[in-house]
């Protein structure tokens, strides 16, 4: 395509005020090969933007170049399609924050048209990313329990196939073991109804449903996925479109309990999960020697809440021990049923259910350490009442029922990382934190960063659990029901169908070229050189969502239907062999370049801010909007995460003469932000790499800095912009300036 | 043409729910309209300082959305709305939908000339009345659509003018009136979300008496660096630094003469309030008065933290009665303890009333199809084929869980609109 540039300077909402747009104008013709430059006082209003359409109707303008607001303000307006759009930031980050027609507000504008200018000039259109094998949008539930049947359901009614794996010989999970169950809004205790559930599965023509199998492979991508399943010795290869992994949970080791939970010592102690199995059996009697049941005693957190078992709540078990309570009652109105709890965990309209259990004359007991007792072969539990202030004996217990939790199916099996043999290659020092991957023998992706979805905490495998509970760290696979967070069964339901809805919108939008979370709708990709290609394995290792396998050799394989376009491994590539077609470690460099650097007798210091695009630049904006000043040094540039950035741009940046280098990313760590994971962190790292070189150029490492910054933070932003600068005038100009 | 099937979906409400759902439909390549009360997007989410329990901003979550919303450019918001009706069946739904006056249009560049000239104040209600604001306004600093609002009161005193005639993009409309618009809709999602219980109804407590009986509501905002106080958590009497803070769980929840269900959230929000004040008072004493902690699942590991800090007591035990002594305007808790049954005495300089979620549905009119239970919530998914409600009008939830049940009802929503 070539380039007509048509660059717009809106000159309203105090920009005519604060710069001198006609000496802009001229700047854009000569130094941003412009072939036109029109300001308007209402750039957005009707009458700007005909303007604009006119142009490229008439004059056949097909690159823009808009300075007016920011670009996160009338994106609708400034849309016209089949153009090559640039947003700079006159408003926010000029007229709004920094004093009007003054001469460094102005070398501020030219600089922001120059490297816009830049910038457009190594933008090209986009195309589409499409592979060369057929798309498929079949869905691939593993997990045949109440989530995954329930997901495979789900989007055969959304008009999708559904390809159903389960391990064991019939549908139904755990769930097929129990009688009865209370669901939402838990009203009473009623039977489970996962034989209906299992048979609408089995009688949907558009659900394969693979009974006693496993999947021994996963390999490709979005929309490109392999799933070669074996079943009863014999093996079959599906073409998947997105994978909703509901694999489940198992229950807590009651082996592994305290001593004071008297597990073992007696028959008549069993887990929560045990008197399931008795419900079924029609056993709700003493174990020891089936004698009608007395008095039951529930112990709950057994081995929860405990750091040194599950430090987490399996948020169900006051649920089922107050079911399990009721059907004691219910069995015999006269059997004396206590309840030992520490914190009672029925949110909601589940306190309806509490009340139904005390109602039923259920006794609770508030205490934190109950004891089970074994007097000559007869049961009590002793504990401190808190609620009596005083210790209380609950002797002649025919059944202890333990409340063992909900640990996910993907916290078993061998570390990764651990496992991986040492194969004597250097350590890349670049990589950062370990992410545990357990060999849990679910998904078994052939991808390079391993087999199994990362984990977040305490094996679960998701990765932003407020705000994106879907999303786990490999593209198009969603994690849903209990082994994504402890749940029951109405929860699971809801789980299954929006991860069903999740992976539908995956394949919608790869087979049309388009990214998932967080960048949804992008059509940009990454594509690699390989000419040029070391083998240094940076991407591959470095990329937070294991997008790219690898060859024997070393080489990069990049799917980039796995691809979040974050750019993580452009900024990783020591040999800048990574692109997209509108953002690239040449366009970036082509930018800094761009900027004028006055020599060290104007002092004029000059500071590079690197940003990332998602928090730190809103907050820029949001200064704006408060008409914050901040000194006029500083030059931004907003990248797609902060882990794109490349370390040849701060070599480029201090060769140029430019003072300093201020990186604003997101909080890292456990409590990350990031939404690309580890971005900032990354950058981070990376940057800590430089100040040895800063050493070798003899150059003071306090020129490079890098910030934490929350979307939030905007009030702060200034000042730390305003004393970076006092701290470069302090150091002195970089000895590079003017070579 | 009345009965022609459309695949259009209905989102009715613009918070964490709404949202979620609108945008999901969105970016599987549904035509979205959603309806939103409040001048902007993002419901009770976009007042919360930080979420449990990583203590972030919700506005970094929430700017992503709205980036969402950009990018798929097929979710139609329609600000200050409300349904006023919905009649019809799955596939064709008609909707009323009145739209109250902004007297702003899309002209609007928010460069802020109106508020300038303002000089006619009203009591902010993003910061729920703490501080006043100018009547030309934009409603919070990140708000979406970012479009400022005139109130009513400006928009027909004789200042109206003076506002007008200082926008140069002629965005005000001083005339504008509320009008009615009929949408045909497929499916429709109702996710109305909740309201903080009235806390003047819990009389014993003092809400409304003592200024330093605040709702665990208003303290978001004032822990907020764009709240009334610019984030300093002071007492409202006297805007002194609380020395000792006293949260009241199940202040109208779980209490068979208020709410009787549990909101869930309650205990989070207090505990994470907690370590708001902590941070900024190193030497602070807080005590919350609780009847159970509910933190599910992982979010365990923040009380685990919490019960670390010394200067943090849970005290197990209801407060039977607030009072406030005249002099210093410290709070005067008398406590039961529930162990010896004897009440106790206990002073605090401010106390935080946990009010639980009354769902929207228990006051505002909705289709007599969407039976509410005992409580208000509709508590089903699938309230008719095609109709759907999601989030805190079902059931008293978090954030994430809001996400959960939005991203659900989306699906549902275009299983309804699907054509075979």
């Amino acid at each position: 395509m070539d380039k007509k540039i048509g660059v717009y300077i809106c000159t309203g909402c105090g920009i005519g005020e604060a710069l001198d747009v006609e000496q802009l104008s001229n700047l854009a013709k000569s130094e941003c090969h412009a072939a036109l430059c029109r300001s308007h006082a209402n750039l957005c209003g009707p009458e700007g933007s005909q303007l604009i359409k006119d142009d490229i109707a008439n004059e056949g303008v097909n690159s823009l170049i808009i300075a007016a607001c920011s670009q996160r303000v009338m994106y609708d307006v400034f849309d016209f399609e089949g153009t090559i759009l640039d947003r700079v930031n006159f408003r926010e980050q000029i007229a709004w924050t920094h004093p009007p027609k003054d001469e460094d507000t102005q070398m501020m504008a030219e600089d922001y048209l120059r490297m816009s200018g830049a910038k457009m000039s190594a933008m090209l259109p986009l195309e589409p990313f499409k592979p060369e094998q057929e798309m498929s949008t079949d869905i691939l539930v593993i997990g045949g329990g109440v989530t995954g049947m329930t997901a495979a359901l789900e989007a055969a009614k959304a008009g999708y196939n559904a390809v159903l794996v389960e391990q064991e010989a019939d549908l139904g999970g755990f769930q097929k073991n129990v009688t009865k169950n209370v669901v939402f809004p838990f009203k009473d205790v009623q039977e489970n109804e996962i034989a209906q559930l299992a048979a609408s599965v089995k009688n949907n023509e558009k659900i394969t449903v693979l009974t006693g199998s496993k999947v021994e492979k996963l390999a490709g991508g979005p929309c490109v996925f392999n799933a070669t399943v074996k079943q009863n010795g014999t093996t079959s290869d599906h073409k998947i479109g997105a994978v909703v992994m509901a694999a489940g949970w198992k229950p807590y080791d009651p082996a592994k309990l305290d001593k004071r939970f008297g597990y073992g010592d007696s028959p008549n102690v069993v887990t929560n999960v045990q008197f399931e199995e008795r419900a079924k059996a029609g056993k709700l009697t003493r174990p020891s020697d089936d004698r009608a049941l007395k008095t039951v005693a529930f112990i709950q957190c057994a081995g929860q809440r405990d750091p040194k078992h599950l430090a987490y709540c399996s948020s169900i078990c006051c649920f089922t021990a107050l079911k399990q309570a009721i059907q004691v009652k219910q069995q015999d109105p006269k059997a004396n049923v206590m309840v030992f709890y520490q914190e009672m965990r029925t949110p909601g309209q589940g306190e309806d259910f509490f009340r139904k259990a005390q109602s039923e004359g259920v006794i609770f007991v508030r205490a934190q350490a109950p004891e089970v007792l074994n007097v000559g072969g007869k049961l009590a539990v002793e504990a401190f009442d808190e609620l009596l202030g005083d210790t209380i004996l609950l002797d002649d217990v025919d059944l202890v029922v333990l409340a063992t939790g909900m640990v996910p199916a993907t916290a078993f099996g061998e570390d990764y990382k651990a496992k991986k043999p040492d194969d004597g290659e250097k350590k890349n020092e670049m990589v950062s934190s370990v992410d545990s991957i357990f060999i849990s023998d679910i998904l078994n992706l052939e991808y390079r960063q391993g087999p199994e979805l990362p984990e977040l905490k305490n094996g679960f495998p998701d990765s932003h659990f407020i705000c994106f509970p879907y999303e786990s760290r490999r593209t198009g696979i969603y994690p849903a029901g209990p082994v994504r967070r402890p749940m029951g069964v109405s929860n699971a339901i809801e789980d299954a169908t929006g991860a069903a809805m999740k992976a539908i919108q995956c394949v919608e939008l790869t087979s049309k070229g388009m990214a998932v979370h967080p960048r949804a709708g992008d059509q940009s990709y990454p594509e690699f050189f390989m000419q040029r290609c070391t083998q240094c394995k940076r991407c591959t290792e470095e990329c937070p969502f294991g997008a790219i396998n690898e060859d024997e050799k070393g080489n990069p394989l990049p799917q980039p239907t796995r691809c979040r376009r974050c750019g993580v491994c452009m900024g990783a590539c020591p040999e800048r062999i990574i692109s997209f077609k509108n953002y690239s470690v040449a366009m970036i460099g082509d930018m800094i370049k761009s900027i004028n650097v006055p020599d060290e007798y104007d002092e004029k210091p000059r500071i590079l801010i690197f940003c990332c695009e998602n928090d730190a630049m809103p907050a820029l904006d949001m200064a704006g909007l408060r008409r914050m000043q901040y000194n006029s040094w500083v030059r931004v540039i907003p990248l797609r995460c902060l882990g794109s950035l490349n370390l040849v741009w701060i070599a480029d940046s201090l060769s140029k003469g430019i003072d300093g280098i201020m990186l604003l990313g997101c909080r890292h760590g456990d409590n990350y932000q990031c939404h690309f994971i580890k971005g900032s962190e990354l950058a981070n790292i990376r940057l800590s790499k430089v100040s040895e070189t800063l050493d070798r150029l003899a150059l003071e490492s306090d020129r490079v800095r890098f910030e934490e910054i929350s979307i939030t933070d905007y009030a702060k932003v200034p000042g730390l912009l305003d004393e970076f600068a006092e701290k470069l005038v302090e150091i002195g100009a970089n000895p590079f300036k003017g070579f | 043409m009345a009965d022609v099937e459309t695949q259009s979906i209905l989102v009715v409400g613009g918070g964490m729910t709404g949202l979620t759902a609108a945008i999901e439909a969105a970016e599987a390549g549904r035509e979205v309209y959603l309806v939103e009360k409040n001048p902007y997007l993002g419901g009770r989410v976009a007042q919360l300082h930080q979420y449990f329990p990583k203590l972030c901003p919700p506005t970094c979550g929430l700017e992503i959305n709205f980036r969402r919303i950009k990018t798929s450019g097929k979710v139609h918001v329609l600000t200050m709305a409300q349904v006023e009706s919905v009649s019809g069946r799955k596939g064709a739904w008609d909707a009323k939908i009145k739209i109250e006056p902004r007297y702003v249009n899309e002209k609007c560049t928010a460069c802020g000339k109106c508020g300038e000239v303002c000089t006619r104040e009203i009591d902010n209600p993003f910061n729920f009345g703490m501080d006043k604001i100018k009547a030309a306004y934009l409603p919070h600093d990140m708000a979406f659509p970012f479009r400022y609002v005139l109130d009513p009161s400006l928009a027909r005193s004789g200042e109206g003018q003076t506002v007008k005639d200082a926008c140069e993009y002629g965005a005000i409309e001083l005339d504008m009136e509320a009008k009615t618009v009929d949408l045909k809709v497929g499916a429709v999602i109702w996710a109305t979300g909740w309201m903080p219980y009235d806390a003047k109804r819990l009389d014993t407590l003092g809400f409304g008496a003592y200024p330093n009986v605040v709702t665990n509501v208003m303290m978001e905002r004032l822990a907020a660096g764009n709240g009334p106080t610019k984030g300093i958590i002071v007492r409202p009497s006297d805007g002194a630094a609380p020395k000792t803070v006293a949260f009241i769980q199940c202040a109208g929840s779980r209490d068979e003469n208020h709410l009787p269900f549990c909101s869930s959230i309650c205990c989070m929000a207090s505990m994470k309030q907690a370590t708001y004040v902590r941070a900024q008072y190193p030497d602070a004493k807080i005590i919350i008065f609780f009847i159970d902690i509910r933190a599910m699942d992982r979010l365990e590991s923040f009380y685990a933290d919490l019960k670390k800090d010394e200067n943090v007591t849970f005290f197990k035990g209801k407060v039977a009665k607030i009072e406030q002594d005249g002099a210093t305007k410290n709070l005067v808790l008398r406590v039961e303890d529930t162990a010896s049954g004897s009440l106790n005495t206990i002073t605090v300089d401010m106390a935080v009333l946990a009010t639980g979620m009354q769902p929207n549905t228990s006051v505002t009119p909705q289709p007599a199809f969407a039976q509410r239970d005992d409580y208000g919530f509709i508590a089903s998914l699938e309230v008719t084929p095609g109709f759907f409600a999601a989030g805190c009008t079902r059931t008293p939830i978090n954030v994430s869980e809001s996400v959960q049940d939005g991203t659900a009802a989306a699906l549902k929503a275009i299983q309804a609109v699907v054509r075979r």
